[in-house]
């Protein structure tokens, strides 16, 4: 479905289901250089489980207009205005690497709006490198295949997300590739690059939040390693938050990677 | 970014088309195609009511002005057959994508290591997996793969792909697109097509495929060098008065080969023997390294002569429509000694010619 924010047509992927406003509701944030698909199992499943999804395409991002956040605080902006424009009152937030930042600042600015937090594949700060960062703006197809490269663990995922026979690597170079070229007036890949990078407001976020924070992290994540997001876990648990982890024996791409388990930990974690 | 694999060339063939279209289709195809895709295409698909146009796979005016307002679809193969022709893959494919449908590419007589079509311009590449790919003739398989690059719902495909862009009934009204933005089309073929008509590959065959691709590259290089040295000697025999491999200057697409194929066109070929149809007999019954067989792409090297065997029924006047005439020979070359084999076609070529004497 296309949502009207902010003057412009954001696409939620709602999981096959209508929206039902008197559902509980979770928001599924991607991240950088990706789009809604990359949840296929997880939304799909909640969907099917008596939530209304919206798994979003980030505004600037293949099937959604607008302009693409330049920073994590404006995607926490843009998830705000979602959630007035779409009519929910309370929500969960499940974001992924950029996104999992732009959720937990989204979580830190509306409060109690926000019911549950997920942080997949997340790290802070999030530095980017700035070899990669340039790499994204002079030769994308080259960092695309950095990223491909340092983001998985395995080239044979299981089935569930994607369908047997995919080839994750080829497949997050195809979609890589297809959200690059969806916006031709912004380099996606680089803005959100710089956006991760320049973040700054993490452990702010985090002691700002309200709500119980779910961590699910990728053992062999080349990405976000685990130990990157020790601060934040240290952060949320001295200020006294309802924190979860889920270890994850995978990388990066911890939603196809590990479709079953990454699934688990949300539907566990939304359901305390 | 992934693949489907199936119970032949020909099933991964018809799954691919059936995933994209129904009756009231249209496909634009290159005339240079395996006997049975020409077959699908002509006869079979025509009773489910899709039509195809063909053309000349060099004629790029021709796919340009085949495209009608329900065209789905431009299908080829990376080499034709029988003469090799080799298709123009970075132009028809743009043509296709200009007039907003995928390109679909035969791979199978070069394998991935000739060329990999999808970094050309492909959309869609099958191939039987019983050639090349399994290497040893000892099973039948086929695999469609998804380079996951075509917008099925761009702006110039719109409403054409209304079996991956619109919800689908028979998988809880699953809009494919939406679903994967880079694998709608292996979800809805998965889904629908591998489901329904049934024609999946079993494990063993599976098994035996795999072990296969694991030499494909010291396979294939062996396939080339042995296919140059014997090319080399056909063309300077004076029984011979045809060679048609694009190694030479002399066939129509060499230019093209040494752009897109540069490790070669491919170790499947066809050359013309200056006798009758009794003389290309001989010919292959002279013959001891090389096996008498309608299969390609095998370990072993391979020969046919169709105007005795997989034509014989053709008058000669058919069998030049075809463009086949009674001295052409099919060989498939394989891993042996290219002594040998050149050996080998030295008898045949002396007995088929003593025949006619």
């Amino acid at each position: 479905m296309h949502i009207n924010v902010n003057g412009a047509a954001i696409y939620a992927y709602t999981g096959g289901k209508a929206f039902d406003a008197a559902k509980p509701t979770v928001v599924f944030i991607h991240g950088v250089l990706n789009d809604h698909s990359v949840w296929a199992l997880q939304s799909r499943y909640m969907a099917n489980h008596r939530w209304n999804v919206l798994a979003i395409d980030l505004p600037g991002h293949c099937r959604s207009g607008g302009d693409a956040p330049a920073t994590v605080e404006q995607g926490a902006d843009f998830i705000g205005a979602l959630l007035d424009a779409a009519g929910v009152q309370r929500a969960a937030l499940v974001g992924h690497s950029w996104g999992s930042l732009i959720a937990m600042e989204a979580a830190a600015r509306l409060k109690d709006r926000i019911s549950h937090l997920v942080l997949v594949g997340t790290a802070f700060p999030m530095k980017v490198s700035p070899a990669l960062i340039e790499a994204s703006q002079t030769d994308p197809e080259k960092a695309m295949r950095m990223v491909n490269v340092f983001s998985r663990s395995t080239l044979s995922a299981p089935p569930s997300a994607l369908g047997p026979g995919t080839w994750v690597f080829g497949a997050g170079m195809a979609l890589g590739r297809k959200v690059l070229r969806s916006n031709p007036q912004v380099n996606v890949f680089h803005r959100g690059f710089v956006a991760c990078d320049s973040y700054a407001g993490g452990e702010a976020a985090m002691a700002a939040l309200t709500c119980p924070v779910l961590f699910a992290l990728g053992s062999q994540d080349q990405m976000t390693a685990p130990k990157a997001a020790q601060g934040l876990v240290k952060a949320a648990q001295a200020a006294g938050k309802q924190v979860q982890i889920a270890h994850l024996p995978v990388g990066h791409n911890q939603m196809t990677e590990a479709p079953e388990e990454t699934l688990a930990a949300i539907r566990d974690f939304l359901a305390s | 970014m992934g693949a489907i694999a199936t119970a032949s060339g020909q099933a991964a063939l018809h799954l691919a088309i059936a995933t994209l279209m129904g009756a009231g289709s249209h496909i634009v195809a290159s005339t240079a195609l395996y006997g049975g895709s020409q077959n699908l295409l002509h006869y079979t698909l025509s009773r489910f009511g899709i039509e195809t146009t063909f053309v000349k796979p060099g004629d790029i005016d021709g796919w340009r002005a085949a495209v009608r307002p329900n065209t789905k679809l431009f299908f080829g193969e990376t080499v034709g057959n029988p003469g090799l022709d080799v298709l123009d893959i970075p132009t028809v494919s743009s043509i296709a994508h200009e007039a907003g449908v995928p390109l679909l590419v035969d791979s199978t007589l070069t394998s991935p290591w000739l060329i990999k079509p999808f970094e050309h311009g492909a959309d869609l590449v099958y191939h039987s997996a019983t050639k090349f790919l399994s290497g040893h003739g000892t099973v039948v398989g086929g695999i469609v793969v998804d380079g996951g690059s075509f917008d099925w719902d761009g702006p110039k495909s719109a409403g054409k792909f209304a079996e991956l862009t619109q919800p689908y009934d028979g998988f809880h009204n699953m809009v494919f697109t939406e679903e994967s933005t880079v694998g709608a089309f292996l979800l809805r073929a998965r889904r629908e097509g591998l489901r329904d008509f049934g024609a999946c590959m079993s494990p063993h065959t599976a098994w035996l495929i795999l072990q296969g691709i694991e030499t494909l590259p010291l396979r294939m290089a062996q396939h080339m060098r042995n296919t140059e040295k014997v090319v080399e000697f056909l063309a300077a025999q004076p029984f011979v008065s045809r060679v048609g491999h694009p190694l030479l200057d002399s066939h129509p697409s060499h230019a093209l080969a040494q752009k897109l194929l540069p490790r070669g066109a491919g170790s499947v070929f066809s050359f013309d023997l200056k006798g009758n149809r009794e003389q290309g007999k001989k010919f292959i019954e002279t013959l001891k390294v090389f096996s008498h067989l309608a299969n390609v792409g095998d370990c072993r090297s391979l020969v046919i002569h169709p105007a005795s065997t997989t034509h014989f029924r053709m008058s000669d006047d058919a069998l030049a429509g075809a463009g086949i005439s009674q001295g052409t020979i099919r060989l498939s070359i394989g891993l042996e000694d290219a002594d040998d084999l050149i050996d080998d076609l030295k008898r045949a070529l002396k007995a088929a010619e003593k025949a006619g004497a």
